[in-house]
């Protein structure tokens, strides 16, 4: 069965292992994954809680879809209070890790205390054992993979692991999984590795059951057909994300020299066409058809002969325009080292971009840059860097902070210049000529993020007619550059993408990036098929509302305000110096992002402050939490 | 006679085809039980895809002491009776290639059936890394792309 996968709470202090089951109401209320990832977390981490001590709780949950035939069900949440933001911690990661939990039994692992030496987690069919991890620290994050399926004889062993940056505690370490995979953001590496606890490896052969397997095949079939008749999956298949550089780039929207820029010249180097020097194919996530994963190895350059995964559009942003180089070996070579560090690449570009403009202004003390030359496109310095933050060395040390932690260390005229919301780094793009991907970054619950409610399709100019099919309301405007009707896009994203992660299915097949993917009816026929849960698509819809309103509330009773949902200030006040004529000379309106902000929490059925009503809270059944029902 | 198949090198390690396998032959999401798995080389990005080969003269066949497994000439598959299996796994070790399974609960050997000449993997291979052809033509696709990389050699 798909709903029988348990519960397993893990008290590194104590040793101790309790399994449980997860009762129907909850799973009824938020499927899996994401979703039991807010409950979880907002039940068992109390407010004031220190990211880094014992009591926190890193939750790893696969989706309630993870490990079936559902459209690349590979996906699996991993959540905590975060060390970067003091926050909601939570991030996504794809590859095999979140199926192989479910085929060993689980389908969550709560672990709290903190181990006294190295260990890491055994998952085998129904069982957990805490177990030494000496030999395995100091370990890269591919290494240490390989390390464990040796020792424990079995090469489909999967594993969730950290690198070096992750047992530094560095707070944008990642958790990482097979060649490149990561749940990224947040700095769940970071909590690990407060916790003593280098990985977690599982395998298991325990069948999941389905619901109606006949009635699944054939409905499935049809559903990949029309995921990968679309030009959109075609093109995902052959370049993956890399794609997304040459469309941003060429108009202007993507973050350059930290974001003294929206657009690099002379970049064909950084093109996804550069790719195919090293490209040798593409790799999928378990169940998907899409693959958009590249395999290479590396033909020159200081890692020659190794082998990888990736990159993806966020490293081209991160180790190309961020930091001024145009080098697809580069953005190569840093996205090796930051998967074997395990470093949120995201993350690592923007810190050493902010780094580099700090020091072009003169804002950084020349003890801390040392002998580092911190030009605009100094892959050398980029290399060195990143291998200093994973290790907490100099100016590296200060950026392992993170943005909150690195402004404070570095004096308050520096935090102008930092591209953050709530503590997090934006990715590489550039918001300011796009309302409604403004709101999201501000908005997302877990700080400047593009993966929780980004109405990505606003750029595509879709007949008005198509946008309320999608939306669902009329009088949508097909120009990105408005605000009007904005913030319920931003909205509808949200609950879709809660959705998708609570389901353990990938974004990327799912109303993101192309209009023509998934979203609530498809799954809703996929769940009844998989599982036999019955809901209608406007209820799983309501889950995804569920979910953000719960991660809603665990920032606020950490102290966030309607002040936190806001944007770096250089967007109100610097406007695009490039880009095509729509995008170019163009700055966020701070009263009319006031008015979208209002106009959001009115949909929410929040007031004004950002804080759900009790109507709202009795609405989507939250007015009881915590209710610590599992 | 048609065949699976394997064009490996296409093969993205996806695992679908394990999934939709059990699906039809178990009703669940059971790769462990799948008659189709995807042998990996993860560190190196090698995926290659295991399946019954359907061997013509079957070592299987050949070891079975209760004369169990025999050839279905239609569909040019091997088969098992399972009414005559007494579940020695005989033909499991006999295997050369590690791909008939064993039902610890039902004490029953599985391998790919071809499912009765519509293979659910194929079906689903986005890639094409699985097809469903004639033995010939595979062979005849193969001859010819090592052809065409001749004849580049030749021209160059
Ligand atoms: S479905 Fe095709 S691409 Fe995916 S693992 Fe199987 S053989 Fe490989
Ligand atoms: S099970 Fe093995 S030995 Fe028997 S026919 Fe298939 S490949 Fe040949």
């Amino acid at each position: 069965m798909a709903l029988n996968r348990r519960i397993a709470y893990v008290d590194l202090s104590a040793g101790s292992v309790e399994v449980r089951d997860v009762p129907l109401e909850l799973r009824r209320k938020y499927l899996g994954g994401r979703g039991m990832d807010a409950y979880l977390l907002y039940n068992h981490v109390e407010p004031g809680t220190d990211p880094l001590g014992p009591d926190n709780a890193l939750v790893l949950s696969a989706g309630l879809l993870s490990g079936t035939p559902a459209p690349a069900g590979a996906r699996c949440q991993i959540s905590a209070k975060s060390p970067l933001t003091g926050l909601l911690g939570s991030a996504n990661m794809g590859g095999f890790f979140g199926p192989e939990l479910r085929y060993a039994g689980f389908d969550h692992i709560v672990i709290q205390g903190r181990a006294e030496k190295p260990v890491y987690l055994w998952v085998h069919n129904g069982s957990v054992e805490i177990r030494d991890a000496d030999h395995l620290w100091g370990g890269d994050a591919v290494q240490t993979q390989t390390r464990l399926r040796e020792e424990l004889g079995d090469p489909d062993v999967k594993v969730a692991c950290i690198g070096v940056a992750g047992e530094n505690q560095v707070r944008f370490a990642c958790v990482r999984t097979g060649i490149k995979n990561a749940a990224g953001r947040t700095g769940m590496g970071a909590v690990m590795g407060s916790k003593n606890l280098k990985a977690v490896a599982v395998r298991g052969t325990l069948p999941i059951r389905l619901a109606d397997p006949e009635g699944a095949l054939g409905y499935l079939e049809e559903l990949v057909d029309y995921i990968q008749s679309s030009k959109y999956a075609e093109i995902m298949g052959k370049w993956g994300t890399l794609f997304i550089f040459d469309v941003t780039n060429s108009t202007g929207l993507i973050r350059t020299r930290n974001f003294q820029s929206n657009q690099m010249p002379h970049s064909e180097d950084l093109e996804c066409e550069a790719m195919d020097r090293y490209t040798m194919g593409m790799a999928a996530c378990f169940g998907c058809t899409m693959h958009c994963r590249h395999k290479y190895v590396l033909p020159e350059g200081r890692f020659r002969g190794q082998y990888g995964e990736g990159p993806e559009y966020t490293s081209q942003g991160a180790f190309g325009t961020e930091v001024g180089a145009a080098s697809m070996l580069g953005v190569l070579e840093a996205n090796q080292l930051v998967n074997l560090h395990g470093l949120d690449t995201l993350e690592v570009g923007s810190m050493i971009g902010w780094a580099m403009e700090l020091h072009e202004k003169g804002l950084l003390p020349a003890e801390l840059v040392g002998d580092l030359d911190l030009r605009w496109g100094n892959l050398d310095a980029v290399i060195r860097l990143i291998d200093d933050i994973a290790h907490r060395r100099g100016l590296g040390d200060v950026l392992a902070e993170g943005p909150k932690g690195a402004i404070e260390r570095l004096g308050p005229e520096t935090a102008y210049y930092n591209i953050h919301v709530k503590g997090m780094s934006n990715l590489h793009s550039d918001e300011r000529p796009t309302p409604s991907l403004a709101l999201n970054i501000a908005t997302s619950t877990r700080g400047a993020d593009h993966l929780r409610s980004r109405p990505a399709i606003d750029l595509y100019h879709l007949p008005p007619k198509v946008l309320e099919r999608i939306y669902g309301k009329p009088g949508l405007s097909d120009d990105y550059r408005v605000y009007e009707g904005k913030p319920w896009m931003v909205v509808w994203q949200e609950r879709l993408y809660a959705l998708v992660d609570a389901l353990g299915v990938c974004k990327f097949q799912s109303v993101f990036l192309s209009p023509n993917m998934p979203k609530a009816e498809e799954y809703a026929r996929v769940l009844r098929l998989v599982t036999g849960l019955e809901f209608t698509p406007e209820e799983l819809m309501e889950i995804g509302e569920r979910v953000t309103t719960l991660e809603r509330l665990f920032n606020l009773r950490e102290g966030a305000t309607r002040a936190d949902d806001d944007l770096p200030e250089r967007y109100f006040t610097e406007p695009t110096p490039e880009g095509l004529p729509a995008v170019r000379g163009k700055c966020i309106d701070r009263d009319r992002f006031e008015a979208m902000l209002d106009e959001y929490y009115d949909l929410h059925g929040w007031d004004r402050e950002g804080r759900p009503t009790p109507e709202t809270l009795a609405r989507l059944g939250l007015d009881a939490e915590p209710t610590r029902l599992v | 006679m048609k065949i699976l198949a394997v064009d490996e090198k296409r093969c993205t390690g996806c695992r679908l085809c394990e999934l939709v396998c059990s699906v039809r032959h178990e009703g669940a999401a059971d790769p462990a039980r799948a008659r189709i798995q995807i042998v990996k080389w993860e560190e190196e990005g090698v995926y290659l895809p295991m399946a019954c080969r359907q061997c013509e003269d079957a070592p299987c066949a050949a070891v079975c002491p209760v004369n169990a497994i025999g050839r279905d000439p239609e569909l040019g598959r091997v088969t098992t009776d399972h009414d005559l299996c007494i579940g020695c796994r005989a033909c499991v070790s006999a295997c050369p290639f590690g791909v008939l399974g064993f039902h610890e609960d039902r004490g029953k050997t599985f391998r790919c059936d071809l499912c009765h000449g519509d293979p659910t993997c194929v079906k689903f291979c986005e890639t094409r890394a699985l097809r469903y052809e004639e033995g010939d033509r595979v062979v005849a696709g193969r001859r010819r792309a090592a052809a065409a990389r001749f004849r580049q050699a030749v021209a160059e």
